[in-house]
């Protein structure tokens, strides 16, 4: 019982932050403070009205669309070749690709930074971002990936084989189909994570910036906090959303599996 | 090509598929790392960069006080954050593990990590907001009597980036924990009480042990990634709260030194790296000791 409070507890300690966003989104005073003063929308209203940020949200979606597929590519690679037999180096060769998962960003950062500024020499854009995004995201597209690959039976795509599919035939018309769910949760996941990134995109942004950079922008300005908080209210929204369709997803591909849920991304 | 023709069909069509990822890897972390370290004994000559190979980069963080410093509380700032969210965290992942039934266990960790996926940035911010001299711990208090002055001592410092840190690693910690336990075979336990431990003594002689991978991996998905997070030292740290990422994000982007820049990050992450192949190796000495 004490064990089932204190967990409770924890998870209110986790929302906490999240829970205040609308209270100051909604929040009648231009000083993010206790107490609260009245309820308005004006800071809603304030949003759609500014002419930046269209454009920072646009960049953030082609880089958050672009990783969330080149991710998921790459991860069903990974997670395909992760359920075949045993082949030399399998597990360092991925113990190396999931290495981002544990590396601090800035690392990534940093290094990305040297070779396209001081070696290539070329100029930062939405590309540069996207291919640091593509290398953190792809470790947690392989984990999806992984539980939606393993424990498919691989007699099912013989069986199409046999019957005179082709390789690439088989895989689409039998392996894909069972698969889907967990791609659909990887691409996902990889959009939210990529949507949110700021440690990374801070170092490789070029003259355009993503949503969070434009927010870090922002959190310098007092004035323009109430705006922040009402901005970060439709996207906590909007990422729930997302994660929540993301998890219904994650599920229905284990099952399809046939495998027993673990539960969680990791 | 001797032993790729050894293999049986099937593992060369793994070998085949794990291509792209690996060659990705390869390319986007392998390489790039492989030049942080070239250009750390590199220099930075005005607007040019000097490739003689020099440890002027090595030598200028020894010598300056304000490097170690910055490390030195980095390297206790991430430990300390280790610490509490590993601490607070195994309770949880005990009881989703243990006490939770089995078909909500799902629901409980998704809801563990929500928070971990959504506006980074706002929720650091929000946290000043919490802290804050008109914040909701501070008026919460007053409101209840407990004190008649705001606290100043837990924003603008070190505490606040503890604070704020171990709130944002806290999933990270849990899910590998959780992971540990869902694989304790349960009859271990139920063997342990009917040979007359005591349920303490079942969970400090047979379930912590069993765990013990877990909480390695949650030790190191926390202890690394915190060294490089600059954004909370930034908004949470004030003056005395900076962290060593603070630095290396300056020698890039306001000095443009990037010798000396990727210098830092190599010390920081050889440390860090360290320490954690140093507790790895403890751990596995202690429990070795204990079976």
């Amino acid at each position: 019982m004490t064990l089932r409070i204190y967990a409770i507890a924890y998870l209110i300690f986790l929302y906490a932050p999240i829970l205040l966003l609308p209270l100051f989104a909604f929040n009648d005073a231009t000083i993010i403070a206790f107490p609260l003063s009245g309820f308005t929308t004006e800071w809603f209203a304030e949003l759609s009205n500014n002419k930046s940020l269209p454009r920072a949200i646009g960049n953030s979606v082609v880089i958050a669309v672009t990783t969330a597929i080149l991710s998921t590519l790459l991860g069903i690679c990974a997670a395909r070749a992760g359920a075949m037999p045993r082949f030399p180096f399998k597990r360092s060769i991925t113990g190396f690709v999931m290495l981002p998962l544990v590396l601090p960003e800035i690392i990534v950062a940093v290094s990305l930074l040297i070779v396209i500024r001081q070696v290539l020499g070329i100029g930062l854009s939405n590309w540069t971002i996207i291919s640091a995004h593509v290398l953190i995201c792809t470790p947690f597209c392989i984990a999806i990936l992984n539980g939606a690959f393993q424990n498919l039976d691989p007699s099912m795509e013989e069986a199409a084989l046999d019957l005179g599919e082709t390789r690439w035939s088989a895989f689409r018309l039998v392996t894909l189909p069972l698969v889907m769910p967990g791609i659909i949760s990887s691409m996902l996941i990889a959009f939210t994570i990529s949507l949110d990134e700021f440690i990374i995109a801070f170092f490789l942004t070029g003259s355009n910036a993503t949503l969070p950079v434009y927010i870090w922008g922002l959190l310098r300005f007092p004035g323009s906090l109430p705006v922040v908080m009402a901005l970060g209210t439709i996207l906590v929204g909007l990422s729930i959303l997302l994660l929540t369709f993301a998890e219904i997803m994650r599920r229905r591909g284990i099952r399809r599996a046939g495998r027993k849920d673990t539960g969680g991304f990791l | 090509m001797g032993i790729l023709s050894n293999l049986t069909h099937d593992q060369r069509r793994g070998m085949r598929l794990m291509l792209p990822p690996f060659v990705y890897a390869v390319v986007f972390l392998a390489i790039p790392l492989l030049a942080v370290v070239l250009f750390s004994f590199w220099t930075q000559d005005f607007m040019s960069v000097d490739t003689t190979f020099t440890l002027d980069n090595y030598r200028e963080i020894a010598a300056k006080p304000v490097y170690g410093l910055l490390l030195q509380r980095s390297l206790m700032v991430s430990g300390i954050v280790t610490f509490v969210t590993v601490v607070l965290a195994f309770p949880v992942a005990y009881f989703v593990s243990f006490h939770v039934a089995p078909s909500r266990k799902s629901l409980w960790l998704f809801l563990i990590t929500i928070p971990f996926w959504t506006s980074y940035l706002i929720r650091v911010f929000l946290w000043k907001v919490i802290l804050g001299y008109n914040g909701v711990v501070n008026s919460g208090l007053i409101w209840a009597g407990v004190i008649e002055e705001p606290l100043t001592f837990i924003l603008y410092n070190v505490n606040a980036v503890i604070i704020t840190l171990a709130h944002a690693f806290a999933p990270f910690a849990i899910l590998p924990i959780f992971v540990a336990l869902e694989k304790i075979d349960r009859s271990l336990l139920e063997a342990s009480q009917d040979l007359g431990e005591s349920k303490t003594r079942t969970f400090f002689r047979v379930t912590l042990p069993l765990a013990m991978p877990g909480v390695v991996a949650a030790v190191l998905i926390v202890f690394i990634p915190t060294i490089g997070d600059y954004v909370t030292p930034e908004l949470m740290g004030g003056a005395g709260g900076k962290l060593i990422a603070n630095m290396i994000q300056t020698q890039f982007l306001a000095l443009d030194n990037a010798p000396l820049g990727a210098a830092l990050a190599l010390v920081a992450m050889v440390s860090v790296t360290t320490i954690s192949l140093v507790f790895v190796f403890l751990n596995r000495k202690w429990l070795k000791g204990r079976t």
